[in-house]
């Protein structure tokens, strides 16, 4: 039998499933962690807010983002905050990339920085919390964290 | 569900006039236009007489029509087949790719090329082509209609300087082909591209007119099929069906001008009561005053703070309405559309923008609809928007 046709507008149906209905939309009023990225190729921005539990075993207790960009991009940042709500900060730095296009059934390879975007903005939200709690920044958290501060100095202007 | 279409500046449908006219030549009358015997010499006919009667809708002999695959081909070979080393070329940062990336491709093999910026509404200054005329510059080429945001350029007075000034005037006319009147000799145009799918005719059909007396170097070498300058045999169902498109829109201009203004009038005024909202382009699309309209009714082109057009786009369509964006996202290169960028948008404006070209099968019922469901989706992006202020 002839395969389905998996994709409408070159994406899965997955990805359009969630574009359609994005979970975890919004902000978190005075948040324990806060990440602002931006995409360095087409100028997209994410925000994400993350409330954390006072327990000692860092969970995210509440993420919520928002995004600014295509389909991959909503798609993305939805999917990545249902992924890592409730797991601890260890944890969720574990979710790479790969975990969120395997879990949207796949991206078009355009869009794969898209989802890095979701990655970023998720890292860089931990590093606020770390930063604000005062506590040791891992070395990759700190390099996603300067690259990102050269990107946001580079698409200022295109906002 | 209700699908309204709204991309008429990317293709539009066949009229059915024009694919009964076509449906002979297809089938019967299959002839190649170049076989002596009857089959050949009727298709023979057929095609000379479209060479004549798109040539008399434009004030051309039809000697001085070719037909060629579309408008990029006419584009190509009107600037491939007029320079050569050495030459310079002005035309504007907003045609076209067929003009653009050709003239991109010429530029290393020492073609030099201005590209004149334009005004907030896309328009090109006369006098800014006067001035960039330069010893050796031997091509204009500045498109009569731009097909992202509808403005109109001010064609006849860069031909009178052109003319004057001895260099050779070429107008990519896809978008304005059937919409508004043209009269090559009038306007001292040289050169013009034109393409059938833009206005009800079939893809894959197109014409370039070359003044008599403009030796062009052919693009296509072969069988030396019209006159030498376009070899391969003639796509005759698809010229007979550009010509019958042609004769449509010529007969039914001023009354669908009409029709498509007073639809365009509705549409802008209803999008542009979405707060934060922009047209971009020139609000004037008919004439006012004695000055000329300054941008084609049927193009019209929104940008919404704070969202992104791919996203837009996408959503219009799951609720049936197709339309375009300009949005870095939607395009191959990740880059924001290089007309939004000339018109002096910002990256993240440029983001935002919607393109809902109207056609003659749209309606007002159509316009409401549009009007009904852009506001929620334009709301929801916005819900889930970083850069969207308020709430
Ligand atoms: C202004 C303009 N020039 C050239 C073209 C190319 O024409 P075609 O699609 O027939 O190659 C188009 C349309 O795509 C156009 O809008
Ligand atoms: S956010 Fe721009 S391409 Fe995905």
């Amino acid at each position: 039998m002839a395969k389905q046709k998996q994709t409408t507008y070159g994406y899965s149906r997955k990805v359009l499933e969630v574009f359609r209905h994005p979970k975890n939309i919004g902000e978190i009023k005075n948040p324990d962690g806060f990440g602002l990225v931006g995409n360095p190729r087409c100028g997209d921005t994410m925000s994400m807010y993350l409330k954390i539990s006072k327990d000692g075993e860092d969970r995210i207790e509440d993420i919520k983002i928002k995004t600014f960009g295509c389909l991959g991009a909503i798609s993305s940042s939805s999917i990545l905050t249902e992924m890592v709500k409730g797991k601890t900060i260890g944890d969720a730095l574990r979710v790479t990339k790969d975990d969120v296009i395997k879990k949207l059934g796949g991206l078009p390879p355009i869009k794969v920085h898209c989802s890095v975007l979701s990655v970023d903005a998720l890292k860089e939200a931990i590093y606020d919390y770390y930063k604000r709690k005062g506590r040791k920044i891992p070395k990759d958290l700190e390099e996603v964290h300067k690259h990102n501060l050269q990107v946001r100095e580079s698409i200022e202007h295109m906002h | 569900m209700k699908r309204i279409y709204m991309d008429h500046a990317a293709t539009t449908p066949v009229d059915a006039r024009v694919a009964a006219a076509m449906k002979p030549f297809l089938s019967q009358r299959f002839g190649n236009a170049s076989s002596l015997h009857t089959f050949g010499q009727e298709a023979k006919e057929a095609l000379e007489e479209s060479r004549a009667a798109v040539a008399r809708a434009i004030g051309a002999a039809p000697d001085e029509i070719i037909f060629t695959s579309g408008g990029t081909e006419s584009d190509n070979m009107a600037l491939k087949g007029s320079l050569k080393r050495g030459d310079h070329l002005i035309t504007s940062a907003i045609e076209h790719h067929a003009v653009l990336h050709t003239a991109q491709y010429l530029e290393p093999q020492g073609v030099q090329v201005t590209y004149l910026p334009v005004d907030r509404f896309g328009l090109i200054d006369p006098a800014d082509v006067e001035a960039a005329i330069k010893p050796n510059t031997k091509l204009v080429s500045i498109m009569h209609v731009n097909n992202e945001i509808g403005a109109i350029e001010p064609v006849a007075e860069i031909g009178v300087i052109c003319r004057r000034r001895g260099v050779l005037f070429h107008t990519d006319a896809v978008q304005g082909f059937g919409k508004l009147p043209i009269d090559v000799r009038k306007m001292n145009i040289d050169m013009l591209s034109a393409s059938a799918h833009k206005l009800c005719g079939p893809k894959g059909v197109g014409l370039l007119y070359i003044r008599n007396g403009i030796k062009l170097a052919p693009l296509m070498h072969g069988g030396g099929h019209e006159r030498g300058r376009r070899s391969g045999t003639e796509n005759v169902a698809g010229i007979v069906g550009f010509a019958k498109a042609m004769e449509l829109a010529v007969k039914d201009m001023k009354k669908e001008n009409a029709g498509m203004k007073t639809l365009s009038e509705k549409l802008v005024k209803r999008v542009l009561a979405i707060p934060d909202s922009h047209l971009n382009g020139h609000p004037q699309t008919s004439r006012l005053r004695g000055r000329p309209a300054k941008r084609l009714a049927c193009i019209n082109n929104f940008r919404f703070a704070g969202i992104e057009g791919e996203s837009l786009v996408i959503h219009l369509d799951m609720q049936g309405v197709a339309a375009s964006t300009g949005s870095a996202c939607s395009s191959r290169s990740l880059e924001p559309s290089h007309v939004l960028t000339a018109i002096g948008l910002k990256h993240a404006d440029a983001h935002g923008s919607l393109r809902l070209s109207l056609g003659r099968g749209n309606t007002a019922a159509d316009v409401d609809y549009v009007a009904k469901v852009l506001p929620g989706i334009v709301e929801n992006l916005r819900r889930i928007s970083p850069l969207a202020k308020g709430k």
